[in-house]
């Protein structure tokens, strides 16, 4: 065929490398010019460190009482001070760095999950499956997150597990709704329909073609939503609806120790100031990927 | 003439329209009116319009990727209407399609070797091996290299990706193509080469096209048979030869009057279309066509026109032919 | 526009339904024998049978829900268990309490997020709007009951400049008409009452203004910064207007509608922000009805608390969404 050559020489088609590892670097390049991104991953780094690296880190024990010791200000032995039963503050709030990632990480993946599966039945069967979905994640909508949340653990009992079952529920929506809208625009691309027309079958096409077209906005929804499913996690602590004692969780280290703010203002300073940091970590990445991956959610 | 491997009868589709003040439905649309025609195995029809004339639904309806709302579309002795879900992707491996948008209709995510090694993979053809092996072979048979199948599509020209486009299509052995508009995108210079390479993959593996256009121009290289179609329905079907030479519909005559011709001595009478196409939703009563007419008659916005088969076995669907 | 607006009251019913169903549920899902529950394990077998009774646990459950939406329908919002008052008329003071800090929380974050946003739009890349936005990260990012304590600590421990609890001073109570106290201490004439109640207010409703307020500043900042580049703020400036004017002519201009939008969605931030924010400052809004019916396991009240917060926010959005109607002349009903 007389086109061969000329198809080859084109001087659009670049260097033959792996684009996948192209697309990758591409990323990274942007990404690491986004210098509040860069710093929020470095402080989600560091706090999953320390939760992973609670037991060395730590001096004492979450639970190693010293009445004789209580409420004492920080020092050299306790970084942040003790608390009302003089357990030292920085070890338990090591530990409470692992249950607040473990409840932002669980409950988020949770939802992604649940959110993706209804809304891909809702966005690529349609019909009747989509006014159903839809309707029921406007009813969870219509709910003010941490109401639901209360209410939810009102039902199952209050626990930490619990809590993160509830968060998890009330983001389903959020995911739903996003991977509906996602799954609408790209069945409407053509290779979809091309995609059909080849004979594939439906599981095919929403595995192959519409879910990988979805991740990006996913990813930076997921990242946005880890930050306030700790808030929300500290929050129900605070209200007794999430960590029962004595758990070192942030939010239900506030909540008891509200009591001695006047003589030990450090026993709330520092467990408000992680939550604070972590949070801003989640939200900076998450920015930071919205603006590398999907320029377009940019608002 | 050989047997016909494809016929489609009386294919309709209408959309309702919502425009209720309770989501009522108010109208519909014909989107396509009773299409009738029959395509012989190695042959190619032409099917020719403006765009809206429903050309391109005819097309996905074949191949049930929109559904009709009546008609029937009999496949080597099959009702494809009365197909399974299941059945029809297994039936979808003998119809193929090539899309228009060259640039749309390949998934960016995929690379060229995924993109035309996955037909097979859903139609459960050969192993890893022979179905990487098919795919240098496709690549090469549609003037690309077997290289490019590690590439992505957005590396590649308007051209190109068609050539893509179609070795996806060949990929399963098809025995007939709907090609909707394969060039219509393309450069005029990359057209007649992709039309070329169509022309020689059908001779050489016994292909049956149906091709798609909205200008007769492209059609008549590759057509042994055209079909004219005006909102929603076929005003004139017949061998290229007769409807290039002498068309009788007027409406074919404006169509082929817009046809630039190479040679600036021969003087043709252009003849200019008034007015818009008519909503597809609101019709004209009579012949559809009866309005936009240059010759139309009295009858003409009262009775609509049937499909006439004249003496030299061509179809037309006018008055005049009475 | 009408049938519009008939057709989104047609369509809140089912949402309001399935607010009703999810709140319902709040008794009837706990597992176990609910009247134990909430009686908690020492409970006598009469008052556990009492309890099965007035709450109609003895029917199937469909009967118990029809029940309860006859009795929501008609205004019984039930019997709270702590102190045997109906709900109904219990709530109102607490409802009226959380809208009048909720009121002025939104005040505040409409006005200090649009002129933040505003002005970190104008000076971008400046000091002053890395300022903004860093103080807007920290915002969103703030566990509103840590800023509440930490405001305590500050403002009323150490400065001792404002109160930390409750809506007015236990010796020198608001006499309620209204009980918006705001209103109610004008009627009456006491304007050394009303500003008591500003200053009891003040504390509350910025921990709870700060949320939507960074988010307002942040979607202020990027939607001016659009507003900034185009055509016509060039011909504005090339015509020698001064910038000031320029940019609050125009940004006040097109800010209508997001401010709207901004309410719309943040009244569900502010509303569940309340209950943490009214714990802190012991205000007593429907948020430390709630939080108090948790600690008493006081169920009725925290379905119906929920249920009234929840029913507040639909409605907030509904009217919003009708008021872009009216507003924007883009938006055309059919």
């Amino acid at each position: 065929m007389s086109q061969t050559s000329q198809a080859t020489a084109d001087p659009t088609v670049i260097e033959d490398k792996s684009s996948f590892i192209i697309a990758i670097s591409e990323f990274w390049k942007s990404y690491r010019k986004n210098k509040p991104a860069i710093v929020g991953t470095i402080i989600v780094l560091f706090f999953i460190l320390l939760a992973i690296f609670a037991n060395f880190i730590a001096p004492q024990g979450i639970n190693d009482q010293n009445i004789a010791n209580r409420l004492q200000p920080p020092s050299p032995a306790h970084w942040f001070g003790t608390d009302d039963f003089g357990r030292d503050i920085f070890s338990r709030i090591l530990f409470g760095a692992r249950l607040s990632l473990r409840v932002g990480f669980l409950s988020v993946i949770g939802s992604i999950i649940v959110g993706t599966l209804l809304g891909v039945l809702a966005g690529y069967f349609g019909k009747a499956l989509d006014v159903v979905i839809s309707r029921v994640f406007d009813i969870l909508l219509a709910f003010p997150s941490i109401l639901l949340s209360i209410a939810i653990v009102a039902i199952l009992g209050p626990s930490l597990n619990n809590a993160l079952v509830a968060i998890a529920i009330v983001n389903v929506p959020v995911f739903g709704r996003l991977v509906r809208s996602r799954v609408l625009t790209v069945k409407e691309e053509e290779y979809v329909m091309a995609a059909r027309s080849i004979g594939m079958g439906d599981m095919r096409i929403i595995f192959h073609h519409v879910l990988p077209n979805s991740i990006a906005p996913i990813i930076v929804q997921g990242t946005l939503n880890i930050a306030t499913a700790i808030l929300d996690a500290a929050g129900l602590g605070f209200l007794g609806m999430g960590a029962q004692a004595p758990l070192p969780e942030w939010g239900k280290m506030l909540s008891d120790s509200r009591e001695y703010i006047q003589n030990a203002p450090w026993t709330v300073l520092f467990p408000g100031l992680a939550i604070v940091l972590v949070v801003v970590g989640f939200n900076l990445i998450g920015d930071g990927l919205r603006d590398a991956l999907d320029p377009r959610m940019k608002n | 003439m050989s047997e016909p491997l494809l016929q489609v009868e009386n294919l309709k589709k209408y959309y309702p329209i919502n425009g209720g003040k309770f989501g009522s439905v108010s109208e519909t649309v014909r989107a396509v009116d009773g299409v009738s025609f029959t395509v012989n195995e190695g042959e190619t029809l032409g099917i020719v319009g403006e765009s809206g004339c429903g050309k391109s639904t005819t097309g996905r309806m074949i191949m049930r990727l929109i559904e009709p709302t009546e008609g029937k579309i009999i496949f080597q002795n099959r009702n494809i209407m009365e197909l399974t879900k299941r059945e029809m992707r297994k039936a979808r491996k003998d119809i193929q399609m090539i899309f228009q948008d060259p640039f749309a209709s390949l998934n960016p995510r995929h690379t060229v070797g995924h993109i035309i090694e996955e037909p097979m993979i859903v139609h459960h053809m050969g192993d890893k091996r022979q179905r990487q092996k098919r795919v240098e072979e496709l690549l090469e048979l549609v003037g690309l290299s077997s290289y490019h199948a590690k590439r992505y599509p957005h590396q590649f020209s308007g051209g190109q990706r068609q050539r893509i486009g179609i070795a996806r299509a060949l990929a399963v052995r098809p025995k007939v193509i709907i090609a909707d508009e394969p060039v219509s995108a393309l450069d005029v210079s990359v057209q007649s080469q992709v039309l070329n390479l169509l022309k020689d993959l059908q001779k050489k593996f016994n292909l049956t096209f149906i091709f798609i256009a909205h200008d007769l121009s492209v059609v008549r290289h590759i057509s042994d048979r055209v079909g004219v179609m005006y909102l929603g329905k076929v005003v004139e079907l017949s061998e290229s030869e007769n409807l290039y030479n002498d068309p009788k519909h007027p409406y074919t005559k404006a169509l082929l009057s817009a046809v630039p011709i190479p040679d600036p001595d021969i003087k043709t009478e252009r003849i200019i279309l008034e007015g818009d196409v008519p909503s597809p939703a609101h019709p004209p009563a009579g012949c559809a066509f009866h309005d936009r007419c240059p010759v139309a008659m009295d009858i003409c916005s009262i009775e609509q026109p049937h499909l006439k088969t004249l003496d030299d076995g061509r179809l037309v669907s006018c008055h005049l032919y009475n | 526009m009408f049938y519009y607006s008939i057709k989104r009251l047609l369509m809140l019913i089912p949402v309001l339904l399935g607010m009703t169903l999810i709140v319902f549920a709040i008794i009837h899902a706990i597992p176990g024998n609910p009247a134990l529950t909430i009686l908690g394990t020492k409970a006598t077998p009469e008052a556990i049978h009492s309890l099965n009774r007035s709450l109609g646990l003895d029917n199937p459950w469909y009967v118990q829900y029809f029940s309860y939406l006859k009795d929501i329908l008609s205004g019984n919002l039930g019997t709270s268990i702590q102190t045997h008052a109906p709900i109904a008329s219990e709530i109102w003071p607490h409802l009226a309490a959380t809208i009048e800090l909720s009121f002025i929380a939104m005040i505040i974050a409409v006005f200090v997020g649009i002129n933040a946003g505003i002005i970190s739009a104008w000076k971008q890349n400046s000091f002053l709007d890395y300022t903004a936005m860093i103080l807007a990260l920290i915002g969103v990012s703030m566990p509103v009951f840590w800023l509440g304590l930490l405001e305590q600590w500050g403002f009323s421990i150490k400065l001792q400049w404002l109160p930390s609890i409750g809506r007015d001073d236990i010796r020198n109570g608001v006499d309620p008409i209204t009980n918006l106290y705001l209103i109610d201490t004008l009627l009456r004439g006491r304007l050394d009452q009303f500003w008591m109640v500003i200053r009891h207010l003040i504390l509350p409703a910025i921990a709870l203004a700060t949320i939507p307020t960074a988010i307002i500043a942040r979607m202020t900042r990027s939607s001016m910064l659009e507003v900034l580049k185009s055509d016509y703020i060039r011909t504005a400036k090339a015509k020698g207007q001064r910038m000031v004017w320029i940019v609050y002519k125009y940004a006040l201009k097109n800010a209508f509608i997001p401010i709207l939008t901004v309410i719309g969605l943040q009244t569900g931030l502010l509303l569940g922000g309340a209950i943490l924010t009214e714990t802190i400052f012991g205000w007593p809004g429907v948020g430390l009805y709630i939080y108090n019916a948790i600690q008493y396991r006081d169920y009725p009240v925290i379905q119906s608390g929920i249920l009234i917060i929840a029913f507040i926010f639909v409605m907030v959005n509904f009217i919003v969404d009708l008021l872009y109607g009216l507003f924007d002349p883009r938006i055309k009903y059919r």
